[in-house]
């Protein structure tokens, strides 16, 4: 859409540049600060410059726990966008049917993050959980024993707590598609796929962007689930970059190195989510007919 | 038979995902110690006493006061900041847009545990520590850029000639908005405003840093339960049940205005 040139829509911008720069900047920069300084304690520091990073950079850990960090991200997003826009496809569009998937396909969104973790915790267990003591009936599974359960167990959690909000995304997306066009669609005789393809999925463009984005980063920022779950283990198998920089920066104290890691970690999302941003944006106007 | 496949599919879907939630439910109906011995597909001997105490216990029950209005302020600023903007964004071109659109997101990709810190520091000096507008606000930094986002999105789905069509008969811009644009979006809004609440209701790490005992949010009391025994979990699940109904009902509020999506040619 072309749109008007016009500098006055900056007045329309300003209160959310200023509600959102009033939280975002001080904090930036002071953890810029620490991350160039070497602190002890209250008004005790000296100034290291990149040192800090350095050491970041070079830490074989943060290496592993980016690698896992990829991996899980990854997974996410092929799990969850498909199954997520298949589930909107698939859901009642009106009625009393539609109301009460809406309410329970919201349902797990709205559980606090650490209650989640807790109750998969007795959830998951072989003894006294329904999950546990179901698939222990087949095949001995532990999340607390074995890297590979402990992983499913996660990946499960994930898609069970978070595919609602993709499936919310394209849903309300789908029914914002005007029927004008589904009846011309009718009219030319397309199939449901070419309906889907021409139709539902470039109209969803903005809200999948956004459920991708979304998605992206909340799972690479993932804490408080798996840190309640597994606790980063067994071993180091699900350490993610949150869990192992919480480890750095506050059970050790050292600000330096945690400011450092929090802009690097910062950075890299940043960055990938520039480009997805931008991938995203083509596809959608490549697809524009 | 391929639609009756689709809806099987969904059916399926529903019960897997009301397990974990029933799992919950049927811990909150039972006393730790029981939940602790044994395996029990469903309560045996019922017991409300978990939601008692969380109804008779002041410092219970206060979570949920608190967390209901930071979350209702915080949604409240996010909607109506976020609308013009996004308006703006969806309609306009002017200097530094684009970056503006995305560094409004960039403000959800700091990892929060070291920027906790500075967040303290930030809020104590300007004497709004431990008070519900100080979480509300705090919240706005990753709230008010995904209001925008979506908002946005709704909005270009809007062709433009309802814009120009609507100030050619004369309407100014706030009556054009209030009273056009907005409800043809409203499927939007309700989504926003779902998901502003949402992620305001389940943020912990920040609502806890920034509440002291005044305006302490319901997932910081929760982990009280923590005690030489260990995790009261029946207790923990009852308060885990209670935090749903809150979101459940502002989804309720607003499913009409999702499923009805906006008829074309209001006009």
């Amino acid at each position: 859409m072309e749109k008007w040139e016009n500098n006055k829509a900056w007045f329309l911008v300003l209160p959310v540049f200023v509600i959102v720069a009033f939280s975002a900047i001080i904090p930036l920069m002071t953890v810029v600060n620490y991350s160039l300084q070497d602190i002890w304690g209250p008004g005790q520091s000296v100034f290291v410059g990149t040192e800090w990073f350095e050491e970041m950079l070079a830490n074989k850990r943060l290496h592993d726990a980016l690698w896992r960090q990829f991996l899980f991200s990854g997974l996410v997003l092929l799990i969850e966008m498909p199954l997520g826009i298949l589930l909107a496809l698939a859901m009642p569009k009106r009625g009393w049917k539609a109301s009460a998937s809406l309410v329970i396909i919201a349902l797990p969104l709205l559980i606090p993050w650490n209650t989640i973790g807790t109750i998969w915790i007795i959830f998951t267990r072989p003894d006294i959980g329904l999950f546990g003591a179901a698939v222990n009936k087949f095949v001995a599974f532990d999340h607390t024993a074995r890297p590979l359960d402990a992983w499913i167990t996660l990946m499960l959690m994930e898609v069970w707590h978070w595919t609602p909000l993709v499936t919310l995304l394209a849903y309300a997306g789908l029914r914002a598609i005007p029927e004008v066009y589904y009846q011309a669609a009718k009219i030319d005789g397309a199939s449901a796929w070419s309906t889907f393809w021409y139709i539902q999925l470039p109209k969803m463009r903005g809200v999948l962007t956004i459920a991708f984005l979304l998605r992206f980063m909340d799972s690479f920022l993932i804490y408080a689930e798996p840190f309640v779950l597994t606790g980063g283990g067994p071993g180091n198998s699900t350490t993610f970059l949150s869990i192992y920089l919480v480890k750095i920066a506050l059970l050790q104290f050292d600000l330096g190195p945690g400011g450092a890691f929090s802009l690097i970690y910062f950075v890299i999302v940043l960055l990938f989510s520039f480009v997805f941003y931008q991938a995203l944006q083509r596809v959608g106007q490549g697809e524009k007919v | 038979m391929k639609v009756k496949k689709k809806t099987i599919g969904f059916a399926i879907y529903l019960i897997l995902l009301m397990i974990p939630i029933y799992w919950m439910l049927n811990m909150s109906l039972r006393s730790n110690a029981d939940i602790l011995a044994s395996f029990a597909l469903y309560p045996k001997g019922i017991t409300f006493k978990n939601y008692l105490k969380i109804f008779s216990d002041s410092s219970w029950y206060m979570g949920y006061v608190n967390s209901m209005i930071y979350v209702t302020m915080n949604t409240v600023i996010s909607l109506s900041v976020a609308l013009p903007a996004a308006y703006a964004f969806s309609r306009y071109r002017f200097l530094g847009d684009k970056h503006m659109f995305f560094w409004l997101l960039t403000n959800r990709m700091a990892p929060a545990a070291v920027f906790a810190l500075p967040f303290f520091q930030l809020y104590s000096t300007i004497g709004l520590m431990d008070t519900h507008i100080a979480v509300a606000l705090a919240h706005c930094l990753f709230n008010v850029p995904l209001a925008v986002w979506i908002l946005e999105g709704f909005m270009s789905g809007v062709p433009r000639e309802i814009d120009e069509t609507a100030f050619i008969d004369g309407y100014g811009f706030p009556r054009f908005f209030i009273t056009i644009f907005i409800p043809m979006i409203r499927a939007g809004v309700g989504v926003t405003a779902f998901f502003c609440f949402m992620f305001s209701w389940v943020e912990l790490l920040l609502a806890r840093t920034l509440t002291v005992t005044e305006a302490k949010p319901i997932g910081a009391i929760m982990t009280r339960t923590i005690s030489a025994t260990g995790l009261d979990y029946g207790l923990l699940a009852a308060a885990g049940m209670l935090t749903i109904v809150p979101g459940a009902m502002v989804i309720w509020f607003v499913r009409n205005h999702m499923a009805k999506g906006f008829a074309l040619g209001r006009v």
